[in-house]
């Protein structure tokens, strides 16, 4: 029971980072308007839970210029896929365990 | 209590992936409305070409201008009116589920759909100007297959089935020239309103 919580991944504790994850894995990338539609969450909100995975180096982010309006755009780097797929492993365990 | 937890999360990322990677207001019922469409068509199409005429060979024919007219004009009447009532109840289902319908993800279907549909189309326009009617419902069904295969990838899987039946059904129209307005209508007739009733119950 103890080596599965390990596995555990704290960014992924909280839904919006979780729903973000799960969005960036199956795409190449995912704009910030998309993901706001997609989790129905606030502006800055979603910023400050993008900052965070950024700061553990799971997701990175290219800025474009759409018609003249900044365009962001964020894809998950290997380090933030692997730990998403053990994260989902860990639940999965988990799960069979209880 | 904590189980619950985790089986709704892993619900939701599944829901996520699914959403972000398919489209899934395609409605079943526009592939119903879409089969019968296609059955009125090739009725009439039947009725004032092909009824006491024989076409369905492998070389050209000669056909007459206004029969041609008649051709054309009952296929680009059965394409706006298909592609309209596919635009109408997808657009519907999008309204129902609270889904923007026009995303970067629509136009990657669309994008995809139609590269094997407009080239299928321009070939069979060049045919139908050289005569080569038999080919006609062949080439139809499989470029139809083709696209569905390709523009498949990102909606839901039953589509690319659809697709493999369409091209089977093509190249045995094709093989069996003389009943080719036979496999054409069980294609896009048929099977399009069968595929249409399961998409429309599963999602």
């Amino acid at each position: 029971m103890k080596n599965v919580l390990n596995d555990f991944d704290k960014a992924f504790e909280n839904r919006i980072r979780l729903g973000v994850m799960s969005a960036l894995v199956v795409n190449d990338f995912v704009d910030f308007n998309t993901l706001k539609e997609l989790l129905s969450v606030t502006d800055g909100n979603l910023a400050s839970h993008l900052k965070s995975l950024e700061k553990s180096n799971y997701i990175i982010y290219e800025k474009k210029f759409l018609e003249r309006k900044a365009n962001t755009s964020y894809s998950a780097t290997e380090l933030g896929r692997k730990a998403f797929i053990k994260h989902l492993q860990a639940i999965e365990q988990l799960i069979k365990q209880l | 209590m904590k189980k619950n937890k985790y089986l709704d999360d892993l619900k939701e990322i599944k829901e996520i992936m699914s959403r972000t990677t398919q489209f899934i207001s395609l409605s079943g019922l526009s592939g119903v409305s879409t089969g019968i469409i296609a059955l009125v068509g090739m009725w009439l199409a039947f009725r004032t070409v092909f009824n006491d005429q024989d076409y369905l060979v492998y070389h050209a024919v000669s056909l007459s201008y206004e029969r041609e007219i008649y051709l054309l004009a009952i296929a680009i009447g059965t394409i706006i009116l298909s592609v309209g009532s596919a635009i109408f109840f997808t657009k519907r289902k999008s309204k129902i589920q609270k889904q923007i319908i026009w995303n970067g993800l629509t136009k990657r279907f669309l994008f995809n759909l139609l590269i094997p549909l407009i080239t299928g189309g321009i070939l069979c326009l060049m045919l139908l100007d050289k005569g080569f009617i038999g080919f006609l419902p062949s080439l139809t069904l499989i470029f139809y297959g083709l696209s569905l295969i390709n523009g498949g990838k990102y909606t839901f899987r039953e589509i690319r089935y659809l697709g493999i039946i369409q091209i089977l059904l093509g190249l045995l129209a094709f093989q069996f020239i003389s009943y080719s307005l036979l496999f054409w209508t069980f294609g896009f007739g048929i099977i399009q309103i069968i595929y249409g009733l399961i998409i429309h119950k599963k999602n």
